[in-house]
């Protein structure tokens, strides 16, 4: 039992990392229906950032998550408007294509700089508690705790605002929302200033949990984002929050019964079977109803 | 008529690739007026309201108030006071009817008379007041339709520019709609009412512009339209 109650500690750690990540797929494709592969590789930039800042700066956690935030939401800004916005009305799969480009360049370019995994130095002193058996840090309060509360700041965006409105009508059908006298190309700009931002936010929260960072972590992380955001049913916000959780508790749930190579292959296979049952994920409609 | 132009289209030609939708089409619309333009499927229609909002690009010139539309955003152009209540409507599925609403006030920031507008629209049409919460993708082909009307009011826009409201409604529906339609521009809205519904669209106009195959080949009054045999012949069924 505890060690049941330890492992969902764990799955609700990891899973609040992944639906970080998810929501920015999700959104992006929500908004355009793309897939920003680039995504998993913003994700890791966030962790270089992080490092970059503490390590240079040396400034606290919350200067240094809001920074990487910043810095990878520009970023996201910049690889939209020079990269995907000249391809809007290209064939999906050039989009594609390009996305992957800039995930590999991505990757490349902190190669380059940094051809060694770095350590991002701690920078919440972390203490562990012991309830009833089951261990508790703090650093994992903070993760969970400060996911969630981004996750619920978005949703308030989406479902409240003015802006979170004018996002969902772009993903029912763009071509209209200019009539309404929304600046579309700034929505869309927004959109993934967000996306991409919570998506560094994981990032840095990742690369606190898992101090080694290197260029290639995004890829995995990111494929599983990507694969939470479908199992959520892609375009749809709560849905990648519920696929992140679902898919980060598949893995500690594997990992904690099996041997961990099995990790991997099972939670893939389990998704697979998900998605066989309910193809368009859990929150998913077949109508383009989105974000 | 020494009213001031309000809209005016100078040889307007509008391209997809290699396609040619209009040609030099040329109109003028007063202060006040109801103009409509009609023809029949692919004539351009839809192509010559694009270009006025700006959402498509085109050679020629539009100017409204005397200012040249060319190169303005489409979300500037509402701003400035022209609205448009797309073919098919346009209703966002997923956004609630007062959403819908809400959306197309973006540009605006009168706050007390945006709250006196929503009073007026509601109305004008009691059956969105009914259904305020609900999805545009639940209301009716009518109600919807209302709703395109609505939020081009909302807008506040002084120009309303019309695609083929009449499209896929009942009869009735549509004597409504072009009711409302009278009723709005008596309050003072200007509006070019595109249709292929010859019949209703010249009893309530000022003037007409008859457009086939992207250039206009007829203009006047409604009523020089309603009796010109031409038109009787094609649009009016004989
Ligand atoms: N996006 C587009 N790409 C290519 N050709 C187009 C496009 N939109 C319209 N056309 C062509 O331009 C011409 C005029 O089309 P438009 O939609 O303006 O006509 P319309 O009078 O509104 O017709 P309808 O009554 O069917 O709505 C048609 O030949 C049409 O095929
Ligand atoms: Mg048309």
């Amino acid at each position: 039992m505890i060690y049941i109650l330890q492992q969902a500690l764990n799955a609700l750690q990891l899973g609040s990392i992944y639906a970080l990540i998810a929501l920015g797929y999700t959104m992006v494709y929500g908004i355009l229906t793309m897939i920003n592969f680039a995504h998993g590789d913003l994700f890791m930039v966030g962790a270089f950032f992080c490092f970059l800042i503490a390590v240079y700066l040396k400034l606290s956690f919350v200067p240094t998550l809001l920074l990487s935030m910043l810095g990878v939401a520009s970023l996201g800004v910049i690889i939209e408007r020079f990269a995907y916005k000249p391809l809007r009305n290209a064939p999906r799969v050039s989009a594609i294509i390009t996305a992957l480009g800039v995930g590999l360049f991505l990757e490349n370019f902190t190669l380059a700089l940094s051809p060694y995994p770095q350590h991002i130095p701690t920078l919440i002193n972390s203490t562990t508690w012991n309830l009833g058996g089951v261990s508790v840090s703090s650093l994992q309060i903070i993760i969970i705790v400060l996911s969630l509360a981004l996750m619920f700041i978005l949703d308030f965006i989406v479902q409240r605002t003015k802006v979170g409105m004018a996002m969902r009508a772009i993903s029912w059908d763009k071509t209209i929302v200019p009539l309404m006298g929304v600046p579309v190309n700034k929505i869309i700009s927004l959109t993934f200033a967000i996306g991409t931002g919570l998506g560094g936010a994981a990032g840095v929260m990742y690369g606190l949990a898992y101090p080694v960072i290197d260029p290639y972590m995004g890829i995995m992380v990111g494929w599983k984002a990507f694969i939470s955001a479908v199992v959520g049913g892609i375009g749809n916000i709560r849905g990648a929050m519920i696929g992140g959780f679902i898919l980060g508790s598949v893995e500690i749930m594997v990992a904690a019964f099996l041997p961990s190579t099995y990790r991997d292959v099972v939670s893939f296979a389990l998704l697979l079977i998900l998605l066989i049952f309910r193809p368009y994920g859990i929150l998913g409609k077949p109508h383009p109803q989105k974000v | 008529m020494n009213r001031e132009i309000l809209l005016s289209a100078k040889n307007l030609t509008v391209s997809y690739h290699s396609i040619t939708a209009i040609q030099n089409v040329s109109f003028d619309i007063y202060e006040g007026e109801i103009v409509t333009l009609i023809g029949a499927n692919g004539a351009g229609k839809s192509s010559t309201l694009k270009a006025i909002s700006g959402l498509v690009t085109y050679t020629g010139n539009i100017s409204f108030r005397g200012k040249e539309l060319k190169n303005i955003p489409a979300d500037i152009i509402v701003a400035m006071g022209i609205a448009q209540v797309p073919e098919g409507r346009g209703i966002f599925g997923n956004l609630t009817v007062m959403e819908n609403l809400k959306l197309s006030t973006w540009q605006r920031k009168d706050k007390d008379k945006i709250t006196l507008d929503y009073e007026r629209v509601f109305s004008l049409f009691p059956r969105l007041s009914e259904r305020k919460r609900q999805l545009g993708g639940m209301l009716s082909g009518g109600e919807q339709q209302m709703l395109a009307v609505a939020r081009a009011l909302m807008s506040d826009a002084h120009v309303l520019l019309l695609d083929e409201p009449s499209m896929g409604l009942s009869p009735v529906l549509v004597r409504d709609i072009f009711q409302i339609l009278r009723e709005i521009n008596q309050a003072g809205k200007t509006i070019l009412l595109v249709e292929q519904n010859a019949n209703m669209s010249l009893h309530i106009a000022s003037r007409g512009y008859v457009l086939e195959t992207g250039r206009i080949v007829l203009a006047g009054t409604g009523k020089e339209l309603m009796g010109n045999p031409r038109i009787k012949e094609a649009y009016l069924g004989g």
